[in-house]
């Protein structure tokens, strides 16, 4: 039998450490609800998502109760709708995003993402009536998520949509000035997105993907901080080992509900992303494990590479615990959504460019940063021109969901609510990168796409 | 199906037999107990067996939750799935 250590113990990360299971996440392909007539495109959009996710909330609250662990979110990801919506005869792509909140809603998550294009090399007809649709489609709707990946290592950088999602994100942000441009929190701009990840605003489910499947996303920086109280002073090896233990009894828990949602959905289980994913709350901070590692504040010097210890083990720990690992997988460093990175930032210690560097060695990239409502189109652009370069140049995952929040100046905070946190608003480099940005074209793929 | 009950509280007379009762009056099959006294908290594990209980999961919570208000001690069941999941590779 299990002794009363090992129970009080799961107990204890569930009770004092925020230990939970971050997202169960239904992919649903919508490959075929394509259709010439708008209309009926869309309510085959409507009925197969709510058909295949009809039962997804109410499993999920049935498993939460009977293994005593928070599930947080529920949510849903479907097919890049451009890849849908471009059979219908319509120049304007907004009623789908209409189609997909309603469907979410009916269902009772708290997200559906995948008004979606993949653009890394170039645009369709409707790749473009899609991105048009962007800021409409976010400010109308309440549980749309968007993403557009605009690069990739085999590709290289698609700089025409660099240019354009900088635009997208500034009238975004215009759209929903009455909420501080919150549509922004709801829109990501990948280099190397993944086809299977469970986490927003970033999720779709790829054209790799099953018919449905289900991806888990778990957590858990609380207890690695605690964890890591444990062993305060000892040598850096100690500090790895004892994440990589930790990461391993978090993603445990991860597999077990993945498994027990795809049993009870009678859907097939895609994988656990394994992620150490904050929340505004005190004690489930990415930066506060950094800093018990032993720096003053995230940000300061160290704090790269303290990360990139934290992102491995985690990966390392994980691995071993689950039959398919998958989705982001690493430590997310989302400013707004974590209690330490938004005081580091407050303090001035983190700064855009530090957080440039840590996103090297993190999953993900610049993420739920606020900046001056005034800062140009083509600055947004070159931030997420550097960021795809990283992603590019390093075969990972980059991404930039920035929001120029509307009449904010540095300083002041902005307040997204809920999971989203709040962003202090960080200076950005005022000397203008509008000419790079204007040239326009492909910065070609790198030299390691050639790998066969 | 086998769930994990903890309970934690002061100490008093009749707290194992008042979950006792209110579990086999469920049909819940107790398997096995440890019982201590921790810093004068009364903490006792029981490790239950739900398969032939004559109600659904929520129903015996509820049924725990209540005798626990009523003995001024916090019951808590969960399956065991999630323990072993953690703690046994």
């Amino acid at each position: 039998m299990l002794n009363q250590r090992e129970i009080f113990e799961t107990q204890h990360m569930i009770d004092r450490e925020h230990l939970d299971i971050r997202t169960i996440t239904m992919g649903v392909s919508l490959r075929d609800c394509a259709h010439g007539d708008v209309n009926i495109a869309t309510r085959k959009i409507y009925d197969k998502i709510t058909r295949c996710a009809e039962r997804l909330v109410s499993v999920g609250e049935d498993i939460e109760r009977e293994m005593g662990i928070p599930i947080v979110n529920k949510r849903i990801s479907v097919t890049p709708m451009a890849l849908v919506a471009e059979a219908s005869e319509t120049e304007d792509y907004v009623p789908f995003a209409l189609a997909m909140d309603r469907a979410a809603e009916a269902c009772g998550v708290n997200f559906i993402g995948g008004f979606s294009a993949l653009v890394q090399k170039g645009f369709t007809a409707g790749d473009r009536r899609l991105i048009a649709a962007i800021p409409e489609a976010l400010a109308t709707t309440k549980y749309v998520c968007s993403s557009v990946n605009v690069a990739s290592t085999r590709a290289g950088i698609n700089m025409d949509a660099v240019r354009l999602m900088g635009e997208v994100i500034k009238a975004t942000a215009e759209r929903t000035a009455d909420q501080d441009g919150l549509g922004c929190a709801k829109l990501v701009v990948f280099c190397n997105a993944v086809e299977d990840n469970p986490f927003m605003a970033g999720a779709f489910h790829g054209t790799g993907e099953a018919e449905c499947v289900i991806n888990v996303g778990v957590s858990g920086p609380g207890v690695v901080y605690h964890a890591l109280k444990e062993v305060r002073g000892a040598s850096i090896d100690v500090v790895a080992e004892t994440v990589k233990k930790t990461a391993f009894k978090v993603t445990r828990m991860g597999q077990l509900i993945a498994r027990e949602a795809s049993m009870r959905l009678n859907v097939p289980f895609g994988i656990v992303d394994l992620s150490l994913a904050p929340t505004p709350a005190q004690g489930d901070s990415v930066a506060r494990i950094l800093e018990e590692m032993g720096l003053e504040r995230c940000g300061t010097h160290g704090t790269t590479a303290a990360l990139a210890l934290l992102n491995d083990a985690v990966k390392k720990g994980g691995v071993m615990a689950s039959s398919q690992v998958g989705g982001l997988s690493g430590a997310f460093i989302p400013v707004s959504e974590d209690e330490g990175m938004i005081a580091a930032a407050q303090a001035g210690t983190l700064t855009i460019d530090k957080l440039e560097a840590m996103t090297c060695v993190c999953s993900v990239g610049l993420d739920m940063i606020a900046v001056p409502g005034d800062t140009p189109a083509e600055t947004i652009s070159a931030i997420i021109a550097d960021e795809a370069a990283i992603g590019m140049i390093n075969s990972k995952t980059t991404a930039v969901r920035i929001i120029p929040a509307p009449g904010k100046q540095v300083g002041d905070m902005v307040e997204m609510g809920g999971l989203l946190g709040s962003a202090p608003v960080m200076p950005v480099h005022t000397e203008s990168s509008a000419a790079f940005i204007q040239r326009g074209g492909r910065i070609p793929a790198p030299l390691n796409a050639l790998r066969n | 199906m086998h769930a994990i009950v903890t309970v934690i509280g002061h100490d008093r007379v009749g707290i194992i037999a008042g979950i006792c009762v209110a579990l086999a009056n469920i049909n819940v099959n107790v398997l096995d107990i440890s019982q201590t006294i921790l810093g004068g908290m009364f903490t006792m594990i029981m490790l239950v067996d739900i398969k032939e209980a004559s109600v659904p999961f929520d129903r015996i919570a509820a049924a725990l939750d209540e005798v626990g208000e009523r003995l001024g001690v916090n019951i808590r069941i969960q399956r065991e799935d999630i323990f072993n999941a953690m703690h046994r590779v």
